[in-house]
């Protein structure tokens, strides 16, 4: 009976053994895990490989590729180019996310408020406490602005989110640097903490007088106002694709150490000032060349194929010339002295 | 055939002296000693999980405990930014939500469980303890969503709104009703835990209303007794020290209870100002930070708040034991 078992045990065992000679894994970010899991899916179909991704968030993605449990990691967050040395690790966007204010002001209606960076650091930090406030006024003439307290609704979690968004407040906004500074989760001076991009638009929508900061997507939505904000052109652009991807194509890929790239305030005047790309880590030398090259092979494929998945998912997919210098940089990554993979 | 089973002739009695036959042969004496064995082992690795989560959770936040001191518990700011972190906005959000929670549902609880014991009809008592046992079951993440979506802008639209305008400026009502007219606060997590709980307390409590003997009822009946003075001068009182562990054990449930108060306490490190402020509790900062955590300290902190809840929990559980007794305990 035992013997049995153990025989039976053994069997399914050597044959997942055998099923899993050609997938990889990779844990991280929550916010591309929908368009990652797409992707992985769609791969399968094609090339019968599969991608086990486990959104563990960009925190649990960094320990566990440092852990070196999993082929790759994800993470919204950059790690500097110091961090990346110290480990041995390299990093490459894969998809561009923008974030976007939403207001609920009594007669606002989406794309109508404008905002600039250092009025939302002052309104963050609880400086500027009413709508009817002249700062604001001064950026919005012949709006009708009500006397309402403001409700400021940042991010509960820890989150990509919350760290772009409070990156664009620490460049944009000397008070806002200097007393709270960027990171997934902050001292928030003021306001209530939402769980996750539904959590604050509940909030928003639900409290009259409130601010608050979404994914695109979240902002789309009918429920709640977006905002315009100024960029580094001291234009107020539409959030949409096409000012995310402007921030990706103006962005110095080429000259900054490690990939450290914030989509911040970004050169252009269609350019939408915040955005950020969501990152892929793995180590330079690999013990297992096979598995190595089967990470940037399904990469590859999703520069190639992927686009249209994410654009269908609202992310923003790379400009092309952004891919192909990643594609150079994949060089770096090899065993015994030969890069692992060649994207043709 | 045994004597003492053919004495009682029920078969449930016929298969329990079977196995606990003193006089048993060697075979069933050897499964005996497995058995023991089994049952010891099972019992060890409990404790050893224990011990273990206990030990991994002290090395875990020791470099935070040791790093801030006494001013972890002290301090109520919690910044990753700056790696500073004090836990005594999330340890008062904690005991305060529990306190307020145990307090709604105590008189609730102890309301369902008397109807249903002295004055409910038997088929209607049957879909009631059905009703609160199904509440028991619903998953916390449920109540969390219902909490955002429904119970926050109703509280705030119907009570905290009227309440904030009632009061007179610059009052004491006025100070404890401050806050944000949105629903997300320190009260309505409190209310939610309070429906999360009652359950647990008020099916103990039936428990406990039903073991009471029946003469002692009837003979206070018997004296002419009206219902509510037999409830409150002879049943309330027989129960009273297992009731209170009831009580406690609904609070470790309150106190550990984490997505559904994430959802709606509002998540603010701040020491909570009012009951309408919004908090935090220790369980909901773990939840909203751990996964997307990078600095040692920011882990050790979060680590650290984990043993402070598992120390919390354990005091209450601890004083539960102590109160229901040995002789008293409930299932």
């Amino acid at each position: 009976m035992f013997r049995k078992i153990a025989l039976t045990l053994a069997t399914v065992g050597l044959l997942a053994g055998a099923a899993q000679a050609d997938n990889f894994t990779g844990a991280g970010a929550t916010f591309p895990a929908p368009v990652y899991t797409a992707w992985a899916s769609a791969y399968k179909t094609a090339t019968g490989n599969e991608l086990n991704y486990q959104a563990i968030g960009s925190g649990g993605g960094i320990r566990q590729i440092k852990a070196k449990t999993v082929d790759f990691g994800a993470s919204d967050k950059p790690l500097s180019a110091s961090d990346l040395d110290a480990a041995g690790l390299i990093q490459f966007p894969t998809v561009i996310g923008g974030i976007v204010p939403i207001v609920n002001v009594p007669g606002v209606t989406s794309g109508r408020m404008h905002l600039s960076g250092a009025l939302l650091g002052a309104i963050f930090l609880g400086q500027i406490k009413r709508w009817d406030d002249p700062q604001i006024a001064r950026l919005n003439p012949g709006m009708k602005l009500p006397a309402l307290p403001i409700t400021v609704v940042h991010r509960s979690d820890g989150s990509g989110t919350s760290f772009i968004f409070t990156s664009y407040l620490t460049a944009t906004s000397p008070a806002w640097s200097k007393a709270v500074g960027a990171s997934d989760s902050v001292n928030w001076p003021a306001g209530i903490g939402g769980k996750g991009n539904d959590g604050v638009a509940a909030f928003v929508k639900q409290t009259i007088g409130s601010i608050g900061y979404v994914e695109y997507i979240y902002a789309r939505k009918d429920t709640v106002a977006y905002t315009l904000v100024q960029n580094k052109a001291g234009q107020f652009p539409q959030p949409d694709p096409t000012s995310f991807a402007a921030a990706a194509v103006g962005a110095p890929w080429g000259r900054a150490p490690g990939n450290y790239v914030l989509l911040i305030n970004q050169p252009g005047g269609k350019t939408w000032p915040i955005s950020g790309a969501t990152f892929i880590l793995m180590y330079k030398h690999q013990d297992d060349a096979a598995k190595a090259a089967s990470v940037l092979k399904f990469f590859d494929w999703a520069y190639k194929t992927g686009d249209a998945t994410a654009a269908k998912l609202d992310y923003v997919p790379l400009p092309a010339p952004v891919k192909n210098m990643m594609r150079k940089q994949w060089l770096q990554i090899q065993a015994g002295g030969k890069p692992v993979y060649v994207s043709k | 055939m045994t004597a003492e089973a053919s004495v009682s002739g029920t078969s449930p009695d016929k298969k329990i002296s079977r196995i606990g036959d003193p006089r048993g042969g060697s075979a069933t004496r050897g499964g005996d000693k497995i058995f023991h064995a089994l049952c010891l082992s099972a019992a060890m690795v409990l404790m050893g999980a224990l011990a273990g989560l206990l030990i991994s959770l002290v090395i875990g936040g020791w470099p935070a405990l040791s790093h801030f001191g006494l001013a972890f518990f002290t301090s109520s700011t919690w910044d990753p930014v700056a790696d500073n972190y004090g836990a005594a906005g999330p340890i008062a959000g904690t005991l305060i939500t529990a306190f307020i929670a145990m307090l709604l549902a105590m008189p609730l609880a102890i309301g369902v469980a008397v109807f249903l014991v002295e004055f409910c009809p038997k088929r209607l008592a049957y879909y009631i303890g059905l009703a609160v046992e199904l509440l028991a079951g619903i998953p916390s993440i449920v109540y969390g969503m219902w909490g955002l979506f429904v119970l926050a802008p109703w509280f705030a639209m119907h009570i905290q709104m009227p309440l904030m305008l009632a009061v007179v400026p610059g009052s004491l009502l006025d100070r404890i009703f401050a806050g944000v007219p949105n629903g997300a606060n320190i009260f309505t997590a409190s209310l939610i835990l309070a429906i999360m709980v009652l359950p647990y307390i008020a099916t103990v409590f039936r428990e406990l209303l039903l073991s009471v003997p029946p003469h002692v009822r009837e003979a206070a009946y018997g004296m002419g007794a009206t219902p509510f003075e037999v409830v409150r001068s002879i049943m309330l009182p027989y129960i009273r020290r297992s009731a209170i562990g009831a009580v406690m054990l609904g609070l470790g449930r309150a106190l550990g209870e984490t997505m559904a108060v994430t959802f709606i306490i509002g998540n603010s490190h701040a020491f909570p100002k009012s009951l309408f402020d919004s908090g935090s509790t220790l369980a909901s900062t773990i939840a909203n930070e751990f996964t997307e955590a990078t600095g040692d300290m920011h882990i050790s902190a979060l680590i650290a708040l984990g043993l402070v809840l598992f120390l919390i929990t354990f005091a209450a559980l601890a004083a539960a034991r102590l109160l229901l007794g040995r002789a008293e305990v409930v299932a």
